[in-house]
């Protein structure tokens, strides 16, 4: 043929994707636009300033909502990491035992379990809590956040675990090294990118949740995107522009650390 | 003495006890804080409703009742109850047109991708992680500053000429639609890309050979090898999309709920526990029919091939 058939094209295609990728992009790019707006103008270009990054900085609300998001993300990625390195151990070496699909099944039902379900059954359970034992720390969205975040976990984890080889832990084994010496030496040295790859999904996962931590936090334990959206509902200035703008910045240098973490394995 | 075979029993009794022990502490924290608590929420889903919030501690199947029905204040007659089967119509209607939509956008996306040369598909499949792992909040407030009456859309039209005063986008059912078809794209693309990525164009070459059309091509060979990768999709997009809450929060103002805000409502200023239980046990019982059938589907196409 002339003008080179291609097996793989198909008409109209490339133009969707194309269409696809400006609408994902459009509105990210105009929301970080205008978060350099000089005026308060959400539609009208103002000329380029930093006032409103300045004044989220200086918000004492948001300093203590930003502070409370990366404690909660931390402390629950890193329990997290840990209980779902320990369960995908024991779900992929030797032989499958009785229980081991129910315990898998069991793992991830936080992801099958719509948010808005998890968020109320939570905010029933804790409230008998509170009201019984009169303790309204922090302690609940921590639990909360953990175990949403260990499926995320795990799910890295073990799939670096299934691809790893099994001959390098069995010759550990015949040359006489304890169980634990081949954990130490040989698996877990080999399993560091799945785990540090498990721990960014899970901190980036708590990060960004709304809806549990909407409903389960007590008086003034605020999140950034709970604060976020509360102040959705009133008028917006582009302050909110530059927090999401500093929000955004943070999941993209996580997202491309993980996408690069992965390339590597394949 | 212990025998040969006693010692491989006690040895393997030991690895499953063990890898028990390994189990036990995220199993612990999925049931206290995820798991557990459903079956508490079916418990308050029975009960009678309290006066200002919480339960009184009685049998009571006002709750799954309400879901559907209303009793007149007055004359004790029943009605259905409109309010909320507007509501989980608009929940079920939005959520399949956001499948549908996102399969339509989402399909020649993922194969646009999968037929990049190996070096640049990376590059494109970032491009679709990243809104992906941006906070979906944020996102939902992107859409809000397109669409609204001041927004680029509105704007750009206005300038142009083609309309004289701004469309009124936010605050309908079309606002919504917009907002989670933007926002669970990447949940269609995803799973999509991961079978296309597979196909074997040896396949379509032979079809080709055979005089087959482009659309024959894709209606009779690409569409139904990639079947595992469509059902995936529209279960990732479906099932949040049911259970959205923050999107039509946002776009859809105070008056188009969807299920999510109706549940969470019982809990604020409905104060109708029973109810708001019973309405996210209903939410979970579709979730998990749609599940059924995913896996019935996987299972019927494991045992064709198998």
């Amino acid at each position: 043929m002339a003008k080179g058939f291609s097996v793989r094209r198909q008409t109209g295609f490339g133009v969707i994707a194309w269409l696809c990728f400006f609408m994902l992009y459009l509105p990210i790019l105009t929301l970080v636009l205008f978060s350099f707006n000089a005026e308060q103008s959400m539609s009208v270009w103002g000329g380029f300033s930093l006032r409103w990054y300045e004044s989220a900085w200086a918000n004492q609300t948001v300093q203590e909502a930003s502070l409370r998001s990366l404690q909660i993300a931390f402390v629950a990625a890193i329990v997290a990491t840990t209980a779902a390195t320990m369960a995908a151990l024991a779900t992929t070496r030797g032989r499958a035992f009785r229980g081991e699909q129910a315990a898998y099944a069991m793992l991830n039902t936080p992801l099958i379990v719509p948010e808005i379900v998890t968020a109320t059954a939570l905010l029933i359970f804790f409230a008998s809590i509170k009201v019984s034992t009169g303790y309204t720390g922090i302690g609940y969205l921590l639990a909360a956040h953990t175990a949403f975040c260990i499926p995320f976990a795990y799910l890295p984890i073990r799939a670096r675990l299934e691809s790893m080889d099994l001959s390098l832990e069995t010759a550990a084994a015949d040359l006489y090294a304890t169980p634990w010496q081949t954990f130490r030496r040989v698996t877990l040295p080999l399993l560091w990118p799945g785990i540090i790859a498990g721990f960014m999904l899970a901190f980036v996962i708590s990060l960004d949740d709304v809806v549990i931590t909407e409903l389960v936090k007590s008086g003034g334990q605020d999140t950034l995107p709970t604060y976020m959206l509360g102040q959705l509902r009133r008028v917006v200035t582009p302050e909110i522009n530059a927090i999401s703008t500093a929000f955004l910045m943070l999941s993209v240098v996580i997202v491309t650390l993980f996408f690069f973490l992965n390339r590597q394995r394949s | 003495m212990a025998t040969a075979a006693e010692t491989a029993r006690k040895a393997e009794r030991d690895d499953v006890r063990s890898r028990w022990l390994l189990l036990t502490p995220a199993l612990v924290i999925i049931t206290l804080a995820a798991v557990g608590p459903l079956f508490i929420m079916l418990v308050y889903s029975f009960l009678d409703k309290a006066d200002y919030g919480g339960v009184r501690w009685a049998f009571s199947t006002e709750g799954w009742f309400s879901v559907f029905f209303e009793r007149d204040i007055f004359d004790d007659t029943l009605s259905l109850a409109d309010a909320h089967i507007t509501i989980l119509w608009r929940s079920v209607k939005l959520s399949l047109m956001t499948t549908l939509l996102t399969f339509l956008l989402g399909f020649p996306t993922a194969y646009f991708i999968a037929t990049r040369p190996e070096r640049s598909r990376d590059v494109w499949l970032f491009l679709i992680t990243i809104p992906f792992w941006t906070n979906l909040l944020i996102r939902t407030f992107a859409m809000q500053e397109v669409i609204r009456n001041e927004g680029v859309i509105n704007m750009s039209l206005l300038w142009l000429g083609v309309i004289e005063r701004p469309i009124q986008i936010m605050y309908t059912d079309t606002a919504i639609l917009f907002g989670m078809l933007y926002v669970y794209l990447p949940l269609m693309v995803l799973p999509l890309y991961a079978s296309l990525e597979k196909l074997d164009f040896r396949l379509i070459e032979a079809a080709y050979d055979l005089y087959a059309t482009r659309f024959q091509v894709l209606r009779k060979i690409i569409l139904p090898l990639v079947k595992p990768g469509i059902i995936a999709g529209s279960i990732l997009v479906f099932i949040p999309s049911l259970g959205a809450y923050v999107t039509p929060r946002v776009l859809g103002g105070g008056k188009n709920l969807m299920v999510g805000n109706l549940i969470e409502l019982q809990f604020g200023q409905g104060r109708n526990w029973p109810l708001g239980a019973a309405l996210s046990m209903t939410l979970l019982a579709i979730v998990m029919v749609a599940l059924l059938i995913y896996a019935r589907q996987s299972q019927s196409r494991g045992l064709r091939h198998g």
